[in-house]
């Protein structure tokens, strides 16, 4: 298990160097000279040597990177160019919105897919399982912002159970702050879900149709007891798997459907620079995203050793 | 009364009819051996006492167990019937086990869900089965998973699982046809142990007459869902009442017809392989030392005359694969060489070029696999021309194919099919006219007829046989079946953990076997007419003709 | 992974697997719809969109205006199929591009199994995957300035992964099959084997993903043009007509429906088709589930 460990961990270091510099070259070197790129083509060229220099753009494009990661290893993000305030404090608390976000519809993907498609599975071929198969299906073609629009106009304007947005601050309280994050949460959570019961169930029928279900069955165990107790283990691993991915598109989705709710998240705050040009708060989001991407697809890989006996020993 | 009585078993599956009329038999203490080729039911015939079948499976007729009248029972009671009663052992052992569970946990659950006993006791009774079945607690402790198990190890954690509470009944489906002959012959052992010992009925289902010979009291042929001949083994042998099962026994012992020119010694070597090294890397342990190597051919020499056949036989992971990949230059070789008709064909750092290639041709085990389904026989068996320098023109090339398929017994019009119109034995004829049609000095034939039914079998090995004669080709011919082996081949290799262990005279090496290990594989392997006179000299001390 | 036993002489009988598969002929007859609607707008729309009648504006749907109107006294409709044009366009190009570059990557990878260039194409496709299109999108954005071309770019990078794995892992099963041995010996070099051994028989493969990462595209290019990143004024696109919606989502909800239910209805018609496709290319699988 431990060997395992460290090698998924070099190998997450390894994708976190190789992003790194793909968000610096993109963001640092394809423009040309940042700077003259952020302050637009009216700049007084005095202007942009003041910012090249407080930048530290002068120096050359290796020294800056090495100066980028070395900050951001102490949390040093770089001072924004048009909020002059270090971005570590601009992104703090707009983190504290995205990610629980992100978190909260994962969590509730989840928990509604694993049920839906184990029943699926189980009952495969009844009006049950055709009925579900039909609503996911429609589940995964319904974009998570429009669908939030529509619970918006539901719950929020029609019913008036839910505020149509906005985000009271965690200071407000926990209960408050989730009432808040809950319509998005769905928004994001039932698109997903409908992906994730489907890869459940199918998962589900391929692991039943083994030949060790059919040795259980043969030691006396009813359908339903070779299911949960021999398939559904083995069935987890593909949907690992999809939960991992579904991760990174709930983190993107997050950003999205917090302009219809008009949360103060990271969604807000990359948009917002992106039309002031400042990149240095567009490359720390990114790379704090893609960071967040790649972690959770470690705690997959690491989850995989705990579900599959065969991984723990070293090789991959 | 019988232990098992099955009478009149009708079975469809979505209206296609599988089983017609089987009757069968089984008493406490005895072995049935319920023999048959491919499709002939044999395998539904157990499903069905199990009561495991697909979806859209109809049946009638009876099925008692201990007087107890099964077509009555729900899906309940055959539960509680199901690895208490009866247990049962499957062909496949490296996909039976649950991969991401003990053994212990997997063999204990079967004590679990049949009686109250405490999880402790059930671990008790696990231990205990799995030291019946000779696996050891000092070497396999519960707490292994199947993953570092070998096939007959996991196949003996499947036996344990299906005798642990000491069914009256246990069915055996195919139990030994994927592991190697040595492996088998402990499987059977161990499963002759266990009937005497316990006293239970075992149905042993198989396709090989010599194992059913050598293990069944009592025996069922059956061909396309009906028993078409069953009685006491011996009396079934000696009489043979239905021309099937006469069928059946001689291309079991069929030994193709070969001319008598081949005196082996004489002439010059068509390949020469001496001194043939190759090595894999095995997986770096840590960061820091170097990865290590695994030897899988060792110095490995031979030579191959013109029209001769030689024998390359050992169990798997011997090395014959690897063998045969450096033959056939797929894998280069790390040290020694590979001459052919004189010339080098490869060796450290150099392969053959394009005319040598095409001498060296070959027909692989699985018919299913071996063609590009989106081709047509023609283009499917003019593959090799890719190693001519000038292409045939249209009509030569036409006169080729045609002559192709008519040495392989096919036709000329067979050439515009694809290759699903064709039976397995049909695809390996198909083979072996794309082997021939480049006109090689030698065809490798890795484990070529393995895939076959018994009677299929027999009719390619006349045709190698045939084409060898007429044609004067050499064959290498690998396998792990020591009859097919001794019925084609003129010469014989004894491979074991890379190496060459013993070599010679095909009837010499199967007479008088040196090597300890040739010795053991062939007291291994299951002869059908050792095991009747063995069973005969059994029956004749017993007094009695037809005893059981 | 398992379509791989399609044969070419059993094309007739696909043909009538695809009259009886309900799902195929839904999921065909909604692109066919949407496809169609994109294909007339080039040449006629009820209205045109570039007119602005303010005097005609936030109409409720009606018998001169199907869908009703924008803010602009545009019509809903007519945008509605010129936005088809735009996300049909985007998605497909981004296909496009995932297969032209990704299968090729694949197929090598694949073919030099074990090498570096294998190790070196995974990695670079582990990477892509941690950066989610919406992510490629503002970066290239941030760089280069909102355009639907951005749209294209960051969703074909996105499919490029996608397409590169899915083809190396068919191609790695289909290298063990006998025959591609049988092609070895014969000569055949590794290349010549990929194209004539290998893609022929992944095609079916790549037509059911193909489809999928369609779907996905229209998705992602509504989500993008929604947060301003892809499709630029004056051209329509659902999500743009989306986000304007939004805007006025008290006084005029209507607006909100209809560029929504052609999302949605042009994805669930590419899945539909996708599930079809694969049903009809892999009975075996179909019997199964």
């Amino acid at each position: 298990m431990l060997p395992y460990t460290i090698k998924r961990l070099v190998s997450l270091t390894i994708s976190l160097m190789a992003a790194s510099l793909v968000i610096f070259f993109v963001i640092e070197v394809v423009p040309g000279d940042p700077a003259s790129f952020m302050l637009g083509l009216n700049a007084s060229p005095e202007t942009v040597a003041a910012l090249r220099d407080s930048l530290g753009l002068n120096a050359p494009a290796p020294v800056r990177y090495w100066q980028w990661i070395t900050g951001l290893v102490q949390g040093e993000f770089g001072i924004s160019y048009t909020y002059k305030v270090p971005v570590s404090e601009l992104i703090a608390d707009r983190f504290w919105v995205s990610m629980p976000l992100a978190i909260y519809a994962l969590v509730l993907s989840t928990a509604i897919a694993f049920p839906v498609g184990v029943i699926a599975a189980a009952k495969r071929n009844s009006p049950t399982d055709v009925s579900i198969m039909g609503v996911t299906q429609l589940g995964v073609a319904v974009p998570n912002f429009w669908f939030a629009m529509l619970l918006v106009l539901l719950f929020a304007i029609s019913l008036r159970w839910f505020s149509a947005g906005g985000f009271p601050g965690w200071e407000a309280g926990f209960l408050a702050c989730m009432k808040a994050l809950t319509l998005p949460a769905i928004a994001l959570a039932l698109p997903q879900a409908s992906i994730l019961a489907r890869v459940m169930r199918s998962s589900l029928l391929d692991t039943l149709g083994e030949d060790f279900v059919r040795t259980a069955r043969a030691k006396g165990l009813t359908r339903r007891q070779a299911l949960w107790r021999h398939a559904l283990r083995n069935a987890l691993i593909p949907v690992l798997t999809i939960i991992g991915l579904q991760f990174s598109f709930l983190l993107a989705g997050a950003i999205i459907i917090e302009n219809v709710f008009f949360l103060p998240g990271l969604g807000r705050l990359v948009f917002q620079s992106i039309t002031q040009r400042d990149l240095i708060v567009v490359k720390s989001v990114i790379f704090l995203l893609v960071f967040a991407v790649i972690l959770v697809t470690f705690i997959v890989d690491v989850t995989y050793a705990i579900v599959d006996p065969r991984l723990r020993r070293a090789r991959t | 009364m019988a232990l098992l009585e099955i009478e009149k078993l009708n079975l469809s599956i979505k209206g296609t009819p599988i089983l017609r009329d089987v009757g069968l038999g089984v008493d406490s203490g005895e072995v049935l051996g319920v023999v048959g080729e491919s499709g002939s039911g044999k395998s539904m015939t157990a499903m069905a006492i199990m009561q495991l079948l697909p979806v859209g499976t109809e049946w009638s007729g009876a099925i008692r167990l201990g007087g107890k009248a099964l077509e009555t029972f729900g899906e309940k009671d055959m539960c509680a019937l199901r690895g208490n009663d009866i247990g049962m052992v499957f062909q496949e052992p490296m996909t039976a086990l649950n991969p991401v569970q003990t053994i212990g946990d997997q063999v204990a659950e079967t004590i679990l869900v049949h009686s109250g006993k405490s999880r402790r006791e059930a671990r008790r009774i696990a231990r205990e089965a799995l030291n019946r079945v000779g696996l050891p607690e000092d070497r396999f402790p519960l707490s292994r998973y199947p993953h570092d198990l070998s096939g007959g190890q996991r196949q003996r954690v499947v036996i344990a699982m299906a005798i642990a509470l000491r069914p009256k009944l246990l069915i055996a489906d195919e139990p030994t046809t994927a592991l190697d002959v040595t492996t088998q012959a402990q499987i059977l052992k161990l499963l002759k142990k266990l009937v005497d010992e316990d006293g239970m009925g075992l149905i042993l289902i198989t396709h090989d007459l010599a194992v059913v010979a050598d293990m069944a009291d009592h025996i069922a042929i059956m061909k396309d869902g009906e028993v078409v001949e069953a009685g006491d083994t011996l009396t079934l042998f000696r009489k043979m009442s239905h021309p099937y099962t006469k069928s059946l026994f001689e291309a079991s012992s069929h030994v193709p017809s070969r001319s008598p020119v081949h005196v082996p010694g004489r002439g010059k070597p068509v390949i020469e392989v001496s001194g043939v090294v190759r090595d894999y890397p095995l997986p770096r342990r840590s960061l820091f030392a170097a990865p290590g190597h695994f030897r899988a051919v060792d110095h490995v020499s031979l030579a191959i005359r013109r029209g001769e056949n030689v024998g390359l036989v050992g169990e798997s992971g011997c090395g014959k694969s690897t063998l045969t990949r450096a033959i056939l230059a797929l894998d280069p070789v790390q040290s020694g060489e590979i001459r052919l008709n004189g010339g080098v064909f490869s060796t450290h750092g150099h392969g053959p070029d394009r005319d040598m290639r095409r001498r060296v041709q070959v027909v692989f085990q699985d018919p299913y696999s071996s063609f590009n389904p989106r081709h047509r026989v023609d283009r499917l068996i003019t593959e090799p021309f890719f190693l001519l320098d000038e292409q045939p023109d249209p009509p030569e090339r036409r006169r080729r194919i045609n002559e192709a398929l008519v040495n392989v017994g096919l036709q000329p019009s067979d050439s515009q099919k694809y290759i699903h119109e064709f039976s397995g034995g049909q695809r390996q004829r198909i083979a072996i006219a794309r082997a021939l049609i480049i006109e090689p000095s030698l065809i490798v034939l890795d484990e070529a007829v393995s895939a076959l039914d018994v009677s299929i079998r027999a009719q390619i090995l006349d045709l190698l046989a045939d084409l060898s004669d007429r044609l004067a080709i050499s064959y290498l011919f690998i396998s792990h079946d020591l009859s097919v082996v001794r019925a084609i081949t003129d010469r014989v290799l004894v491979m074991k953990s890379g190496k060459v262990v013993e070599e010679g005279l095909t009837e010499d090496v199967f007479r008088n076997p040196r090597h300890p290990y040739t010795q053991e594989l062939l007291a291994a392997t299951p002869v059908l007419d050792e095991a009747l006179k063995a069973r005969e000299a059994r029956a004749a001390a017993n007094g009695s003709g037809a005893s059981s | 992974m398992s379509d791989l036993k399609v044969e070419p002489s059993l094309r007739m009988g696909m043909v009538l697997a695809a009259l009886r598969t309900p799902s195929f002929l839904i999921g065909l007859a909604l692109t066919l719809v949407f496809l169609s609607a994109a294909l007339l707008s080039f040449v006629w729309t009820p209205y045109d969109v570039t007119d602005l009648e303010i005097a005609n504006k936030l109409k409720t749907p009606s018998a001169t205006h199907w869908f009703g109107t924008d803010a602009f006294g545009r019509d809903i409709f007519s945008m509605v199929m010129i936005g088809a044009r735009t996300s049909i366009a985007v998605a497909l190009i981004a296909v496009g591009i995932g297969i032209v570059i990704g299968v090729p990557l694949g197929l090598l990878a694949a073919a030099r199994h074990g090498a570096l260039i294998d190790e070196v194409v995974m990695r670079a496709n582990d990477l892509v995957f941690a950066f989610p299109a919406l992510l490629m999108a503002i970066m290239i954005t941030a760089v280069f300035g909102p355009s639907a071309v951005n749209a294209i770019i960051a969703i074909g990078i996105f499919n490029i992964p996608v397409f590169a794995r899915l083809s190396r892992g068919a191609a790695l099963s289909l290298w063990q099959r006998d025959y591609v041995l049988a092609a070895r010996v014969s000569g055949k070099g590794r290349t010549l084997i990929s194209a004539e051994h290998i893609l022929p028989n992944i095609t079916n493969l790549l037509i059911v993903q193909g489809t999928i990462q369609f779907s996905l595209g229209i998705l992602a290019e509504a989500g993008l043009a929604y947060v301003g990143l892809g499709t630029q004024p004056p051209l329509p696109s659902w999500g743009r007509m989306l986000s304007e919606a939004q805007t006025m989502i008290y006084i005029a909800p209507h607006l909100a429906i209809f560029p929504g239910l052609a999302i949605v209805f042009t994805v669930l018609g590419l899945n539909l088709m996708g599930d079809g496709l694969r049903d009809i290319f892999d009975p075996k699988l179909r019997r199964a589930r």
